[in-house]
């Protein structure tokens, strides 16, 4: 019998209870217990995030599939579409970090080829805490691994993404994965169940213990056996996987299945309740047909299990033959274990005896929605008065601090772990302002990035969200591409607490602003909360993930200068900011607010003006300014890519000198160009009004940087190289 | 000009092998199926890079078992151009058509970095339009690409001219720096007795377009292509 302490173990409140007693007209099983526990949890369910979420736009003229779906897509035209998602793998990821993010990255590459595209690369943006604590150093190896093990070996690009290192990460790292994939625009599949009587076929790895629902399980008072149960996070198959994207796609490439979804969170449970509920149709499975890995599995375990590389599939009955050859080519199982039906009921079979027999719509849409209480923390996120800010004495010094700073080092320990090359599509190798693919055959590229500074959102959730937004389309800018669409992955503490609430409306509201603004949908993402251990909350982490467009791939720009004697300038304003900078935090352990300005109107003209000096080739490179300010940026363009060639810079400035080289002020974009293109583009900036300077001259082996035509900074490259260089994998024992 | 590119189970640079040799390279090229009997007679068999088998056991070990194996076998065993890329050079240790084994990295990590290489030999089908001493810019990418040989054998290849291509630095030069993967010798590639089968760690089909920042892989296809041509 279902009592209070077991509903209270399935995460349901009495209300739900009662709810779900009153929309079955019945008490539930367990099994049916176990399946309305899932799908109305909040990760399922986006119970307290739901009504927030509909404030985005997500329309658009070239938006083929919006929210709801496995993933996102958008029109890029040629006959082609872009498929894309992030989603959060964070608390397996801390409990095993390799199997954790390489599960990561197996699901959301499961959500992008169930929809019929072939993925073309993953990204991924990991938080960790300090890697001083020995325990976060193991946290970030192991996830790294995880994601090059997976990746690589099923041969998908891991092309970029973004890493960064606070306190708030050290009991609750962040793990969001990315992917993009290509599909012809007239080989979508959806998650659907239709035809009645038409065959459910269960494809890919037997079905284990793994994953099941935890807490749970784990109890012995269920009368199940006492035998061992398997640790809460699922083991990952790449080579599994990578059979199952290739079988799946030669099935959909020869139009043999009608409706497709993967078993991916909830498994059977979310998979064959979703795909009834989106065509108003009844599943009927008999579990006793279920590959399964370990014997004596309940009807709960099964239903719940989250075993990974698996999918079920709805194929016309006269197809199903020839669909199954083709599993069978490429060695995976794939058995019929029900069929469609008109019941508008899950119903599954165990023994002969009708185990599960619940109205799916119940299930799917019958959840209830939160409308939880928000308002602001008190205290609120201390402001920091920059006169409490002392100025340093030695800039080189603090610059050199700031460029070896694992955050801003540079990332290569990291990245050469993974394949970035895989698939021959990688333009733009990793360690630029976004990461860029050229589409075969045609001569376009797509670029993509992730982007959300956590230390601004904590400051102020609005603009940090807003921030989010405009530096990810600046980011793209910077490539020379223009935004398409949004993915988001919101990683929030525990939404019952009404101070995360706040954070979380609010950075919804600064997204959606920005999103409107920039005419950009959003087509999708993840949201996860309860991201606090022992009570204490990660800063709020919204991830953005753009995916833009470069139309002509003689037309992508790259940060690095590109040869001595061009002149360097800087397009938008420095100002006197400095809360919420890398600058107060690491050099002057200050955390506190507020973070930079953000005005939407000038950030587009400043990012159109970029995107058409390079379509009109004026430019040579393009660097955003962002976390370490000017100082950080000038380096960067001095030091990535094989050029290494450095700059003499005079700033004009009268405001405060660590403002002018550390501060984050936004709108800002570095570029450079030849001495001809100076009239022209001057005269372009000005009639596009947007405000710019001139600050220097590529050339030399040094950074050297001045202010007012005083020194201030006169370092060889070389030697901020080293530094910048072997910063992060001086942390690690094996580099 | 006829290539065959042999799909296993896990292979994942076949794309991109069939992409260069058709679009770039602008031969005739298809996949030919691993658990085929069946070469359609291909003047070149190319194994792709990847994953066969996941890598599980042991990289190539599983693969070298795949039906088609015995054709590629006879088809190299007869003279017949045979192209090992990574998984693939992998392969062909395990099938015992090259000589020697690979062990991890020597940094214990997977690594996909640009590398500089040198040509060894230009006398085979693979580098007779390269020019001896030639720096080649191509990348790797790969967990276990660290060349291992016994010191006898090691000099029998040696003596025979079958080391084709070196890890060096950008100027030619042979040093412990770039030798990322610790290979012995600091081996990138080498042929068998007869020079007709080619095993290399780094990825030509990468290094074929200006795009993708190098052409330097041009140089192994249009030999093969050269060679082909002038054998007939």
């Amino acid at each position: 019998m279902i009592d209070d302490s077991i509903i209270k173990e399935h995460g349901l409140t009495q209300e739900e209870y009662k709810r779900i007693t009153d929309l079955i007209k019945r008490e539930p099983n367990l099994t049916e217990l176990g399946i309305f526990s899932l799908m109305w949890s909040e990760h399922c369910s986006y119970k307290s995030s739901k009504v927030h979420l509909k404030k985005y736009p997500t329309s658009g003229k070239n938006v083929i599939q919006g929210p709801g779906e496995n993933a996102g897509i958008i029109d890029i035209g040629n006959g082609l579409a872009v498929v894309f998602k992030i989603e959060s793998h964070n608390h397996p990821s801390f409990i095993e970090p390799y199997q954790g993010a390489a599960t990561g990255v197996g699901g959301i590459l499961r959500d992008i080829f169930t929809m019929g595209a072939r993925p073309i690369a993953s990204l991924d943006s990991l938080r960790f805490g300090p890697l001083s604590v020995p325990k976060n150093k193991t946290v970030m190896e192991g996830v790294v691994s995880g994601i090059a093990g997976y990746g690589n070996s099923i041969g998908v690009p891991t092309v970029g993404g973004e890493t960064y290192f606070d306190e708030c990460y050290s009991l609750n790292p962040l793990v969001n994965v990315f992917c993009l994939g290509i599909a012809k625009k007239d080989k979508i599949f959806y998650s659907r169940a239709e035809g009645i009587r038409n065959p459910v076929l269960y494809v890919g790895s037997k079905t284990g213990r793994d994953g099941i629902h935890g807490a749970t399980m784990a109890s012995a008072e269920f009368g199940e056996d006492l035998e061992q149960k398997r640790p809460n996070v699922q083991v990952g198959d790449p080579f599994k996987e990578k059979l199952l994207l290739e079988a799946c796609l030669e099935v959909m490439e020869k139009n043999l299945v009608l409706g497709i979804q993967d078993m991916g969170a909830a498994g059977l449970t979310c998979s064959t309740t979703e795909m009834a509920a989106n065509s108003g149709t009844g599943i009927e499975i008999d579990i006793d047909l279920i590959p399964q890995r370990e014997q004596g599995m309940t009807p709960y375990e099964i239903m719940l299990s989250e075993s990974q590389e698996r999918m079920l599939i709805v194929a016309q009955k006269e197809k199903v033959k020839q669909a199954q050859a083709v599993f069978a080519k490429w060695d995976l199982d794939a058995v019929i274990i029900g069929h469609v039906t008109d019941t508008q009921n899950l119903k599954v079979k165990s023994g002969g005896k009708t185990v599960v027999d619940i109205p799916v719509g119940a299930v799917i849409n019958q959840c209830p929605v939160y409308n939880r209480e928000a308002k602001p923390p008190a205290p609120t996120t201390p402001v920091i008065d920059s006169n409490d800010i002392p100025f340093p004495e030695n800039y080189e010094q603090i610059f050199l601090q700031i460029i070896k700073l694992p955050g801003l080092a540079d990332k290569e320990w990291i990245f050469r772990q993974y394949d970035h090359m895989v698939q021959t599509n990688t333009s733009v190798l990793p360690g630029a302002d976004a990461s860029v693919l050229r589409i075969k055959n045609t001569d376009k590229a797509l670029a993509v990035t992730l982007d959300g500074n956590s230390f601004y959102t904590y400051a102020n959730p609005r603009s940090g969200g807003t921030i989010a937004v405009a530096e990810a389309c600046r980011n793209l800018a910077c490539v020379g591409a223009t935004p398409l669409g949004v993915t988001n992955c919101l990683n929030f503490g525990n939404p019952e607490k009404s101070e995360i609430m706040w954070q979380f409306k609010e950075a919804v509201q600064g997204i959606a602003q920005a999103c409107r603004a920039f005419q950009i949908p959003v087509t999708g993402g993840n949201v996860s909360f309860y991201n606090e251990t022992e009570g204490i909350p990660i800063y709020p982490t919204p991830v953005l993930g753009v995916v833009g467009v470069i139309d002509g791939l003689d037309k992508i720009m790259t940060p690095e200068f590109k040869a001595p004697g061009d002149t360097i300038l800087l397009l938008g304003e420095n100002k006197e900011e400095l809360g919420a900078s890398e600058y107060i935090k690491q050099i002057h352990s200050k955390k506190g607010g507020p973070p930079p300005e953000i005005d939407l109107r000038k950030e587009k003209r400043v990012q159109s003006l970029c995107l058409e000096a390079i379509s009109k080739k004026m430019i040579k490179s393009a660097h955003d300014v962002s976390e370490g300010g000017l100082a950080q940026c000038l380096a960067e363009c001095c030091l990535i890519g094989k050029n290494k060639i450095g700059c003499h810079i005079n700033l004009e400035d009268k405001i405060r000198t660590d403002a002018l080289l550390f501060g984050e002020t936004q709108s800002r974009i570095l570029i450079s160009l030849e001495e001809k293109q100076k009239d022209a583009f001057e005269s372009l900036a000005r009639n596009r009004k947007v405000p710019y300077s001139i600050i220097g001259k590529t050339g030399g082996e040094n950074i050297l940087i001045k202010q007012l035509g005083e020194k201030i900074i006169d370092i060889p490259i070389q030697k901020v190289y080293m530094l910048w260089k072997s910063s992060l994998s001086g942390f690690f024992k094996v580099q | 000009m006829r290539f065959g590119i042999v799909v296993f189970p896990g292979s994942n640079c076949d794309y991109d092998t069939l992409h260069v040799l058709k679009y770039v390279v602008k031969q005739e090229a298809y996949f030919l199926w691993h658990k085929d009997h069946d070469l359609k007679n291909a003047d070149c068999v190319i194994l792709p890079g990847g994953f066969s088998y996941g890598d599980y056991l042991r990289s190539g070990a599983i693969a070298r078992f795949s039906p088609l194996m015995q054709e590629v076998k006879e088809f190299a065993l007869c003279g017949g151009i045979v192209l090992g890329i990574c998984n693939g050079f992998q392969v062909l240790l395990e099938l015992g058509l090259l000589p020697g084994a690979m062990l991890r990295n020597k940094n214990l990590k997977f690594l996909c970095q640009n590398v500089h290489l040198r040509i060894e030999n230009t006398d085979t089908p693979f580098t007779n339009k390269g020019k001896p001493g030639q720096v080649l810019n191509i990348p790797i990418a790969h967990f276990d690409g660290n060349y291992y040989i016994d010191g006898p054998n090691l000099d029998k290849i040696k003596k025979n001219n079958q080391i084709l291509l070196r890890y060096s630095s950008a100027d030619g030069l042979l040093t412990e720096k770039d030798n990322f993967n610790g290979s012995l010798d600091c081996i990138a590639g080498l042929v068998n007795e007869n020079k007709n089968v080619l095993g290399m760690m780094p990825h030509p089909e990468r290094a074929s377009e200006t795009l993708l920042g190098s052409r330097d892989g041009h140089i192994i296809f249009d030999s093969i292509i050269d060679y082909i041509k002038n054998d007939r």
